[in-house]
């Protein structure tokens, strides 16, 4: 079965990618939409028996390296980490995949489009059914690579190319540090497998790691606990697949790629495997207290820090990509007070809410005949009902509006934080209520502006905006319902107090367990509260009286071109890495390879030899009186020589 | 003795050298049989080899199908054999070869003949480079290829041949040279100069940091190392696209090869005593040549210098000496072999369309020429070194062995996995995609026959073995674990 799970996507992948010429377009839709599908059912029917019987499965597919100690198999493991993944990746992938056909009715290369998808989804399936540390990096680029081709998927746009390399050349730098951190466990561990390694980390009293990993390394310079680097450097890692603070300028570009690109690999999976790297790592993060506050804090950061930028962004795909970032903080911070299950959760019903968010967007710009700017856009709702109506649905969800999923999973994470009872704790709480209503501001900006007020578009008669094919609307109402219900149902399974019928098992290692207690009512409510609160302020803000807005960015000038240029991290960077390495390439080139090694070195030889043969000729001029000349001087210093010896 | 299946390996291209060469008259219908007499005998070479590998026993730790003659009333005897780090490369060597006679239809308009016989020749001495068990044998075979190379770039080369083959014959010479000396500075310290023989009698400490650095100013040219690399580039560029290719794809790994067996092999003491000088020459290769490379504006130069990059990992993870370390590094030489082969293949199906190797010239050919998008991709990923590529087993045990020794090596040498992906994917997206504004690119045909047969060739095992490299680890495991007992064994014993 699990087979069967992992690989009929790449089958999928395989025969529309190489077929797809012979089997037609429309055949290698369907066909790798079924396969796709497929793999979603079965990955239901694997969490139901993980949900039910406790069951775990690890199997070896061939053996991959044997290098001296180190010795790597590719292998499928389902636990229940892992079984919610695979249902995160193959139910999402399959609806995209669905969608996908009406979105992309008129491009010309449909079947690359879909043996992409497919393939991505097959990363994504060797990504978290890995046993071992290098083959969770082989679906790691393998996944990175994907959204590469996508998001460069429109390969005539400058700017598509541009993203698509900015996005690898980034989440390069963050595998970079996690292949380093790959290589420190080698070393320490003698072992890349997680079973070998977890194993070998608490000491006998389980408190405290084992001796070898207390003591003190020194990496580049700094002093670090073993412990304390190996988890720094894995974390940096899944900063750059997340695109957290620091690593996040890839994703907004990102955009450039098609929607269900976008929903699927920007936004479901691809991005929250960073946050699955920390969740399958915790019976290593937990002993390193340092760590966690650093995810803790890096989370914060971006979560707020996503929000602001959001608030002004005016691609209605941009805000969406914001918001991941955003929400993607939150489930980092929940990691990083030790809350990994609702980490989880977050990231399983966040999957569903901006799934739709993302699919329902493209489902604008399709209407709207390509138009991404929210400014262009307005009153269109009548004529939108369906997508108009879901698009409400993922937003209540995705500022936690009470009894939707996201009210579940974000509520936990801000009392999970709140709980905690250290510092760091205490202020993530906070700042996690602060933005919960900064994204609750951001999100009904979009939807008021897209949806409702003046229709503001000149290009496009309101009478051709129309509703998307049914096949575009269908995996829309299938995320609606997740978003509606997967908090509700699935809150007691991921972050339930009862520990008798305890869901993770060995999966996710707790050394402190979560407190089960409630906050103080204030924190409970306040988010809710406020979230409620946003509704009415941004309609005000955004439909009835805009001069408000206007007024504010007028007046507050600095603050919103800081906001509205990103905090200038693009800049910087072009100034800090682009420039100067193109500086440093032609310093190398010109000033050192040929001015200096080519003009010494050999041009120089052969320059020297010219030189000495050209001074060696002037003797040779066949005049009598030289040559004597040139004798007597030598045999005069020849005599000289042999007298004062 | 039985049947002499190496010396067979090593003179069957000569002997089908012979036959061209015996071959007159030149008209078009004698060039063609001339091609398929090149043709037939490399592909039997590679078969035969195939078919070594086969029979070949991967746990043993002797050399195997050894041939002992006497030449030179014995002083230097005629000594070939091989082990599980040669037979790998004897078997890029007989692949690489007939992929470049395939590629010879329309690259070459002149002396077609001399051309294939250059070939046949370089693929036997290239051969024996791998194979010789004795200093002096090994000398003959690895300076004797210099000499076919300097026809082939000076004879068949672009409009500056004459310059790039003299600098090219002036830095490897410089450094062979000193090779010679040290060669015989052997024979007269140790009384032989037989390989095996020099492994179980040792060579004493005294002598041996003088003679590591004469094999290395001869290994450090033709790996190449900084700052004595700048021959390549020049090299490349001029070659014609066989040429190119089997300049990089092999006559780069003998000086990798020459490290491991003689460096290693034969001066421990000394490899320790410099390891810190190879450390330091490889981090500049790898992150010098990257800066460089990005900066290129000429394709042939861009992967030229990439080879530099790719080879700088090469001489960490040997120097490294430990089991990932060496095993990482001759699956990246093998990996580099077949990617770079690929890429300059590439690179030249261009030249021979466009006649030009500038990379503005091109843009948006996807969309004329996607057999070839999809090809030239695969190489990119491997030469970036990403999972499922071949490339990616090499580099990453490299610097998973470099990290065992140094984390800081480890971290500087990394950051070339950064700039490799941009200044490859930068080439690609310059090349490949983009609008299509060229318009005499439009007139571009896709692939053909041989071009696919020839690509695809270089493709499947660069992804076979980034899934399953058992059957390249297995091979050369044994001889790996060996080589660094006894060299472990003879630094304990100078202690």
């Amino acid at each position: 079965m699990e087979y069967t799970l992992v690989f009929s996507p790449l089958l999928g992948a395989i025969m529309s990618g190489f077929f797809g010429r012979y089997i037609g377009d429309r055949n290698s839709e369907i066909i790798t939409s079924l396969l796709v599908s497929f793999s979603a059912l079965l990955s239901l029917i694997i969490f139901k028996e993980v949900v039910l019987n406790n069951y775990e499965n690890n199997l070896v597919v061939f053996n991959w390296i044997t290098s001296g100690s180190l010795d790597v198999n590719w292998s499928i493991q389902v636990d229940a980490v892992s079984s919610v993944m695979l249902v995160v990746v193959c139910l999402i992938s399959s609806l995209v995949h669905i969608y996908s056909i009406g979105y992309m009715s008129g491009d010309p290369h449909k079947t690359r489009f879909m043996a992409f998808l497919s393939l991505f989804t097959f990363a994504m399936l060797i990504l978290v059914t890995s046993d071992n540390f290098l083959q969770l990096f082989f679906g790691w680029e393998g996944v990175g690579l994907c959204s590469y081709f996508l998001i460069g998927f429109w390969f005539k746009k400058e700017s598509a190319n541009a993203a698509a390399i900015k996005a690898f050349i980034v989440n390069r730098v963050g595998d970079l540090a996690f292949a380093l951190g790959i290589f420190l466990i080698f070393y320490l561990f003698g072992t890349v497998n997680y079973d070998e390694v977890f194993k070998q980390i608490p000491s006998v009293a389980n408190a405290d790691v084992t001796p070898f990993l207390n003591r003190e390394l020194i990496y580049l310079g700094l002093n670090f606990k073993a412990i304390d680097l190996i988890c720094i450097l894995l974390f940096i890692g899944a900063m750059g697949k997340s695109a957290q603070f620091i690593l996040h300028t890839w994703l907004p570009d990102a955009m450039e790629g098609p929607t269900p690109v976008s929903a699927l690999i920007h936004a479901a999976t691809m991005v929250t495997a960073g946050v699955f790297l920390i969740v399958r790592c915790s019976p290593i993060f937990e002993y390193s207290q340092l760590a966690l506050n650093i995810i803790c804090l890096v989370g914060i950061t971006t979560a707020f820090f996503a929000a602001t930028v959001a608030l002004v962004q005016n691609d209605i795909k941009k805000i969406i990509a914001y918001s991941t970032c955003s929400q993607l903080g939150y489930m980092f911070f929940a990691a990083g007070v030790g809350a990994y299950n609702a980490a989880m959760f977050h990231l399983f019903t966040h999957a569903f809410f901006k799934a739709l968010l993302f699919l329902g967007s493209g489902s604008v710009i399709h209407s709207f005949k390509d138009e991404q700017d929210i400014r262009n856009m307005g009153g269109v709702w009548k004529k939108l009902p369906y997508t108009w109506a879901l698009m409400i649905v993922g937003t209540l969800a995705l500022t936690g509006f009470p009894f939707l999923s996201g009210y579940y999973s974000k509520d936990a994470i801000i009392e999970f934080a709140y709980m905690r009872g250290n510092s760091i704790g205490y202020w993530a709480s906070l700042v996690g209520i602060f933005t919960a209503f900064l994204t609750a501001i951001y999100s009904w900006r979009l939807i008021f502006k897209t949806f409702h007020g003046r229709y503001e578009n000149k290009n496009l008669k309101l009478e051709s905006v129309h509703e998307s094919h049914y096949v575009m609307i269908i995996p829309l109402i299938i995320l609606g319902i997740g978003s509606i219900f997967a908090g509700f149902f699935f809150k007691e399974l991921f972050i339930g107090t009862n520990i008798d019928s305890d869901f993770w098992k060995n999966s996710i290692k707790f050394l402190n367990p979560l407190s089960t207690e409630h906050p103080p009512l204030s924190i409970v409510y306040s988010t809710p509260l406020l979230v409620v609160l946003s509704i009415p302020i941004s309609y005000y803000l955004f439909v009835k009286n805009k001069n408000i807005t206007s007024w504010l960015a007028h007046e507050n000038k600095p603050i919103y071109n800081f906001l509205i240029n990103k905090w200038y991290f693009d800049e910087l960077y072009d100034y800090l890495f682009v420039k100067p390495s193109k500086r440093v390439g032609n310093f190398f080139w010109k000033s050192i390879d040929l001015k200096t090694i080519d003009r010494l070195g050999p041009d120089g030889i052969s320059n020297l030899i010219n030189k000495l043969s050209n001074n060696a000729v002037k003797f040779q001029n066949g005049y009598i009186y030289k040559y004597a000349y040139i004798m007597l001087l030598g045999f005069s210093a020849l005599l000289t020589y042999l007298i004062i010896i | 003795m039985d049947f002499p299946i190496l010396s067979s390996l090593i003179l069957l291209p000569i002997v089908g050298a012979l036959f061209i060469l015996i071959s007159k008259s030149s008209d078009t219908y004698k060039f063609k049989s001339s091609k398929y007499v090149a043709l037939f005998v490399s592909f039997v070479n590679f078969f035969i080899s195939i078919y070594l590998w086969y029979i070949f026993d991967p746990n043993s730790t002797e050399f195997q199908f050894v041939e002992n003659r006497l030449w030179l009333q014995g002083f230097v005897n005629y000594k070939i054999g091989i082990d599980g780090i040669s037979i790998l490369f004897i078997i890029l060597s007989t692949f690489i070869a007939p992929l470049c006679i395939v590629s010879v239809n329309r690259t070459i308009k002149v002396r077609l003949k001399d051309f294939l016989i250059a070939i046949l020749v370089m693929e036997s001495l290239m051969i024996g480079v791998f194979c010789s068990l004795d200093l002096v044998i090994f000398y003959l075979f690895f300076e004797g290829g210099l000499i076919p190379m300097f026809l082939i770039i000076g004879i068949w080369g672009g409009s500056r041949r004459v310059y790039s083959a003299f600098k090219f014959f002036l830095f490897t010479l410089l450094g062979s040279v000193l090779m010679l000396v040290a060669i015989i500075s052997i024979y007269w310290i140790s009384g032989t100069t037989d390989v095996a023989e020099l492994y179980k009698l040792g060579i004493e400490p005294k002598y041996q940091n003088l003679l590591w650095l004469a094999f290395f100013s001869s290994f450090a040219v033709k790996t190449p190392m900084w700052p004595v690399h700048t021959w390549l580039p020049d090299a490349h560029v001029e070659a014609p696209t066989a040429g190119s290719v089997l300049l990089a794809a092999i006559l780069l790994k003998m000086a990798g090869y020459g490290f491991i067996r003689f460096s290693i092999g034969l001066f421990p003491i000394a490899s320790e005593n410099f390891t810190l000088l190879i450390y330091t020459l490889s981090l500049i290769a790898i992150v010098y040549t990257s800066f460089v490379a990005l900066m290129q504006d000429d394709m042939k130069k861009l992967i030229a210098y990439s080879s530099v990059a790719h080879m700088g990992y090469v001489t960490l993870g040997i120097f490294t000496i430990n089991q990932q370390g060496l095993e990482g590094s001759i699956i990246q030489m093998i990996s580099h072999g077949l990617v770079s082969a690929a890429l300059f293949f590439c690179v030249g199906i261009l030249y021979e369309r466009r006649h030009s190797r500038l990379i503005k010239d091109y843009g948006g050919i996807v969309s004329i020429m996607p057999k070839y998008a999809v090809l030239l991709m695969i190489f990119t990923l491997a030469a970036i070194g990403l999972p499922g590529t071949s490339g990616f087993i090499g580099e990453f045990l490299i610097l998973m062995g470099t990290f065992k020794e140094s984390f800081l090596v480890a971290t500087i040498a990394s950051l070339g996995v950064v700039l490799a992906a941009a200044y490859m994917l930068w080439l690609y997206k310059r090349v490949v995609f983009g609008k299509l504004i060229n318009k005499d690119l439009l007139k571009m045909p896709d692939l053909n026959k041989s071009e696919i047969f020839i690509l695809t060739s270089l493709a499947l095992p660069v992804l076979f073995f980034g899934i399953y490299p058992e059957p390249l680890l297995n091979t050369i495991e044994t001889s790996i674990t060996n080589l660094i007992d006894t060299y472990k064994y003879s630094i304990n014993v100078t202690k």
